[in-house]
């Protein structure tokens, strides 16, 4: 009797554990469906992954990384050398005034539920950011006056002044083409004209495309697109080396890199990125509120060397806050060169000897890896900074950038072109006195190319010469794949992470 | 039997609805705005504004907190604000995989401990006892994501036997579900294993000194016998007891666990939405698992009564 008892509980126990195993089929992470898929499909390995698909509404890179280009297309496009480039334009004329864009689209696109993309669309898409995006990107529309719909194939922008970051901006998500029965659950249903379409995807996790039979222009190389999420950078290289996924995109840890280095069965390429990791003084409050001590930190700190040390020397000394890719780019390392002495001087006539500050630290592993680095530098040159780390985003957008509650800070800055965002607005955290570059700023922004290339480098060595920001490196753009991957897009210029072109030898 | 019964459900409800109020209150006193998060940098306060009010984040905490409370005994979460998803999809999908990693690492805990602990317990001045109790020791003090990381180095990266990390549903492929569980199950019973070992053998030793056993050895039984016939079920109770409250501590414990081997899990989802501050998601989630532990600790209630008369008589 007893012994029945026992056998009783026994298969209870058994028959609960196969009834919560065979009642599951949900929660896939989509390694399997790579697997057997061959070669006509590409599994892709990214960390962070985006919290819903709609750029509209939620800020960030991981939404426009995953799907511009692949979902969504706009207008123009970037390369990958930062030149625009016509895409659903064929082509485009600018009026004498430099005031009027038009566009003359592209025959026979649609969108991938069908519709037909036309200049209503457009004006619809362009209007849309205006009065439907819940983002701070919106701004970047606001020079646009109004849009005229030529004809189906035509259409007509009027800018209340000339502009050139305009034209580029229409190459970012804020110039994404929506339709306008497309747009209910952009959350999780994305609609666009490009090459695929969202099969699947699951929050956290993963997220699946598939290729478009109708699609307008080049067919994509692979059938199937998997976009998968991982948590951390030696998760990502396990399952590069497991078979698990093809690429790891923008690689998050250099220092695993050695080992696939020396591996014949795995290509690494090392591009650049728009990400500048920044370390940020508070212009506006004591003791960064004084220039001299400003300069001294960029004096204080051997950027080369904390490049070497946090990143294992990937990534591209640049001096300012703009990118190679950018057209106004100048390499303006030699100006703060790496020299204690002038940082003790500077620091002396300041009257700000033996130095005591906070440095607030973003729980990122970009930012733990170079806060250690800077901490000695400044004590070098006698400044005394205590670490203090704040939860990112959460807690360092409180503090830090809402509130401007710090003195110091480290932040990867990832937008595209964000110079002036970041500097001629002096609401901004950094907090950098922007009377000097407003006027020009707006000058630039209204001559013609030429003109806006001489024009943004004043306003870039304006910057650099005030010390407004310590940019300690470019972010590289690290990739790691197997070998017999091809077409991957090695720099990343804008947020898009363009898979289009990406196949197998 | 009905009156213990009554007790636990009221016992039940109560904890709840306290439970309710406290994970409310301490979402709101950690410092972060989903809002803010949502639009990142360079929101303007216009835009903050409008997005605290489509998230319903700028209306009186009580509001906020009834409107949540009254879905609940329906089990309507609502919609995350920060995924747009009905969070009880979400939690459905995710508390499936959590419950079968927990449920399988905890039976090959117990396979692990009930054998090795009794032989501990019945070898206890031997050399193989004190063996067995050192490396319980040395197993309860590895964490578990260490074991993970150790393994997939060894036998994914290494050796390249299994997969190194990845989820697959049983339902889609059972045998790629398999090969993928295993490293993580290991890692989870490995530790969980040497903690119940541990467990198993002071309850046995204490089961050994009892007057019915000795008893038991003066009729003529041998050690092992008298122990099998009379000892281990007095010493399950202890071992249950335990057993339970790790059962329930894991399931968002083995979070660590789910990071290393990329298992969406509930802990994964949970940990997501506290970094978001996605309210909603952060309550409903742990709102389950104060129902899965009050429901375990049920279950292991009603054993006891089971498992033990004198239990059932006091009631």
């Amino acid at each position: 009797m007893r012994r029945t008892k026992h056998y009783r509980l026994a298969a209870a126990v058994l028959l609960a554990a196969a009834m919560s195993l065979t009642a599951c089929s949900a929660g896939s992470s989509g390694g399997s469906e790579a697997k057997s898929a061959g070669k006509t499909s590409l599994t892709v390995a990214l960390t962070g992954p985006p919290t819903n698909l709609d750029f509209t509404r939620t800020a960030g890179a991981a939404i426009p990384q995953a799907l511009m280009s692949n979902v969504y297309e706009g207008l123009v496009k970037i390369d990958q050398d930062g030149r625009i480039q016509p895409s659903l334009a064929e082509s485009w004329t600018l009026s004498d005034d430099r005031k009027t864009y038009t566009f003359k689209l592209h025959p026979g696109v649609t969108f991938s539920n069908g519709e037909a993309f036309t200049a209503d669309d457009v004006k619809f898409s362009l209007e849309r950011v205006k009065t439907g995006w819940v983002s701070s990107l919106k701004t970047k529309m606001d020079v646009v006056d109004s849009i005229d719909v030529l004809s189906d194939s035509e259409v007509e922008v009027k800018l209340s002044r000339p502009s050139n970051a305009w034209l580029f901006d229409m190459g970012t998500p804020v110039g994404a083409m929506f339709d306008p029965s497309g747009v209910q659950d952009l959350a999780n249903k994305p609609v666009g004209t490009g090459p695929f379409t969202v099969e699947s995807w699951k929050p956290g996790e993963a997220i699946a495309m598939t290729a478009r039979d109708k699609y307008w222009g080049q067919a994509p190389k692979v059938k199937t697109l998997t976009l998968r999420y991982f948590a951390d950078a030696t998760a990502t290289t396990n399952a590069l080396r497991s078979g698990d996924v093809d690429v790891v995109y923008n690689m998050q840890a250099p220092e695993l890199l050695p080992t696939f280095e020396s591996d014949k069965s795995f290509q690494i390429l090392d591009g650049t990125s728009n990400g500048k990791v920044e370390l940020t003084m508070n212009n506006k409050v004591a003791p960064f509120n004084d220039v001299r001590v400003r300069r001294a930190v960029m004096y204080a700190i051997d950027r080369k060397a904390v490049l070497d040390t946090a990143w294992s020397g990937h990534g591209t000394l640049v001096g300012a806050p703009v990118p190679p890719t950018d057209p106004y780019y100048e390499d303006l390392n030699g100006v703060y060169p790496h020299d204690p002495g002038k940082a003790k001087a500077l620091l002396k006539e300041a009257g700000a000897e033996n130095l005591k500050i906070t440095f607030t630290v973003p729980t990122r592993p970009y930012a733990t890896a170079v806060s250690q680095i800077v901490v000695s530098e400044l004590a070098d040159v006698g400044i005394d900074a205590t670490i203090e780390t704040a939860e990112f985003p959460a807690v360092w957008l409180d503090k830090v950038f809402t509130k401007h509650d710090y003195q110091m800070s480290v932040i990867l800055a990832v937008e595209s072109r964000d110079l002036l965002t970041a500097f001629n607005n002096p609401n901004y955290y950094i907090g950098y006195d922007n009377s000097k570059i407003k006027d020009l700023a707006q000058t630039a922004d209204a001559a013609d190319e030429a003109g806006y290339v001489e024009g943004m480098k004043k306003v870039v060595r304006t910057i650099t010469d005030d010390a407004a920001v310590d940019v300690l490196f470019l972010f590289p753009n690290l990739i790691v794949a197997k070998a017999d991957v091809t077409g991957l897009p090695k720099n990343s210029v804008t947020e898009a992470l363009d898979l289009t072109a990406a196949g197998w030898k | 039997m009905v009156v213990r019964l009554a007790v636990n459900v009221v016992r039940f409800i109560v904890t709840f609805f306290v439970a309710t109020v406290a994970v409310f209150a301490l979402m709101r006193a950690i410092p972060g705005d989903p809002a803010q998060i949502s639009l990142g940098v360079n929101a303007s306060p216009e835009l903050l504004a409008q997005t605290r009010r489509e998230f319903g984040t700028d209306r009186p905490l009580i509001a906020q907190y009834f409107d949540w409370v009254s879905g609940l005994p329906q089990g309507h979460f609502g919609v995350s604000f920060v995924t747009r998803r009905d969070i009880s999809d979400m939690i459905a999908d995710r508390v499936q995989v959590s419950l079968i990693l927990v449920i399988l690492s905890m039976i090959v805990a117990l396979l692990i401990a009930v054998p090795f602990g009794t032989l501990a317990a019945v070898r206890h001045r031997r050399t193989s006892g004190i063996l067995i109790s050192g490396i319980s020791q040395l197993g309860v003090a590895i964490p578990g994501f260490l074991a993970g990381i150790m393994l997939v180095v060894v036998f994914a990266v290494g050796l390249g036997w299994l997969p190194a990390n990845g989820w697959t549903p049983p339902g889609q492929d059972f045998g790629d579900f398999a090969s993928r569980i295993v490293l993580p199950v290991v890692a989870l019973a490995s530790v969980q294993g040497a903690i119940l070992t541990r467990y198993v053998r002071s309850a046995v030793l204490e089961v050994m000194s009892e007057d019915y056993l000795r008893t038991a050895r003066a009729k003529g039984l041998g050690k092992l016998e008298a122990l099998v016939r009379h000892g281990l079920r007095n010493a399950s109770i202890p071992v249950l007891t335990v057993t339970s409250i790790q059962l329930a501590a894991l399931i968002i414990g083995a979070v660590v666990v789910e990071r290393v081997f990329v298992i969406p899990g509930l802990g994964s989802m949970l940990l997501d939405a506290v970094g978001n501050r996605d309210m909603l998601s952060v309550q409903s989630v742990v709102m389950v698992l104060v129902a899965i532990t009050l429901i375990i600790n049920l279950i292991v209630d009603t054993l006891y009564t089971v498992l033990d008369p004198r239990i059932r008589k006091q009631a």
